[in-house]
């Protein structure tokens, strides 16, 4: 089995493009190929400044495969390093609270989107095709919320309370 | 190719969108960036759009508008150059209404070089609140700045905080 840290780069998909507005299918976990796409996710967020988190179909591919990492980042608190998930969901969410996203997808704008600040995730590891389930809140929970939403075809454009909402991106890292 | 500045006002009615923009898009002008919305009654749209007609073209096709509603047209010229990254903060300000609150809050982001890049304010009774999204210089102390504000709203007896705009790159 390949580790997860053995990916290839890829070209991140940027918005407008249909593949990120399409629901990603569900993925057999133990497919070699599933376990290759993972590590390729990890490769791509580890060289792309300030990403904590790639989903499959910000390469192209419209799967129900995510990877995110929040080690370090200020507003972590709970943090499981990396995680690598197939057909996730989110089991339970609370403490709803907003905040502004930006995203590799979307590099001009940010949006001002409330997320559950704790969550239960459910999904499966890649390779082994284990059943995980993650509790964890704070940044680590809006992190897990959006590459799930752009597994489900949603971008952070989706989810905006109103019309004043979204901004030009300012920061580029 | 040509890019123009619209600004249209007037009393609020269903339809002024569908209308404008439906004129604009006759034209061959592509729509921007824009925002529109409901000021006390009045609806006002501020739109950049882009294409090919010259100026007294539109003018003419958006003149039928101006029956009742107060419309213009500017055509713009090149996009200025990006400005350099500092720091980006959100103003919020609520209290008591009262004459010069913005000139008063403005002034002070003006004197340290802070741009303002989208700023609303809403009065509901007497309640006078406003937001406004601030560019400040990366060479201003932001602490100097807070204090600034925090004793002109002590004047003003209005509470207001400057945070950081933080985005979550995801």
């Amino acid at each position: 089995m390949i580790p997860l840290e053995a990916g290839t780069v890829r070209a991140v998909v940027r918005a407008p493009s249909t593949v990120l507005g399409r629901a990603g299918d569900p993925v057999d976990p133990t497919d070699p190929d599933v376990l290759a796409l993972a590590a390729d996710l990890v490769a791509t967020m580890r060289v792309s400044p300030g990403c904590v988190g790639l989903a499959a179909p910000q390469v192209g591919e419209s799967v129900r495969v995510f990877v995110i990492d929040v080690t370090g980042h200020p507003k972590t608190r709970t943090c499981h390093g990396l995680v690598a998930l197939c057909n996730a969901a989110v089991a339970s969410a609370s403490q709803w609270r907003p905040g502004r996203e930006g995203c590799l997808s979307v590099p001009d704008l940010t949006g001002d989107v409330r997320r559950a600040g704790r969550v239960v995730v459910a999904g499966q590891v890649p390779g082994t095709g284990e059943a995980l389930e993650l509790t964890t809140d704070a940044f680590e929970a809006r992190a897990l919320q959006h590459e799930i939403d752009h597994c489900d075809g949603l971008l952070f454009l989706d989810r905006v309370p109103g019309a004043h909402a979204v901004h030009a991106r300012k920061v580029y890292l | 190719m040509h890019e123009y500045a619209i600004t249209i006002l007037g009393r609020d009615r269903p339809g002024i969108i569908a209308e404008a923009t439906a004129i604009l898009a006759g034209l061959g002008l592509n729509l921007t960036d824009s925002t529109m919305t409901r000021l006390r009654g009045h609806f006002a749209m501020t739109l950049v759009c882009a294409g090919e007609p010259a100026a007294a073209e539109v003018e003419r096709a958006v003149g039928p508008m101006g029956a009742d509603l107060v419309v213009t047209v500017r055509e713009l010229g090149p996009e200025p150059e990006p400005e350099p990254a500092g720091g980006h903060y959100v103003l919020s300000l609520h209290g008591a209404d009262r004459l010069g609150i913005v000139a008063a809050v403005t002034r002070i982001l003006a004197d340290v070089g802070g741009n303002i890049t989208d700023l609303t304010t809403r009065l509901a009774g007497d309640l006078y609140v406003l937001v406004a999204e601030v560019d400040l210089p990366s060479t201003v102390e932001i602490e100097t700045v807070t204090a600034r504000l925090d004793a002109a709203a002590g004047e003003l007896g209005v509470d207001a905080a400057l945070r950081p705009a933080e985005v979550d790159v995801l």
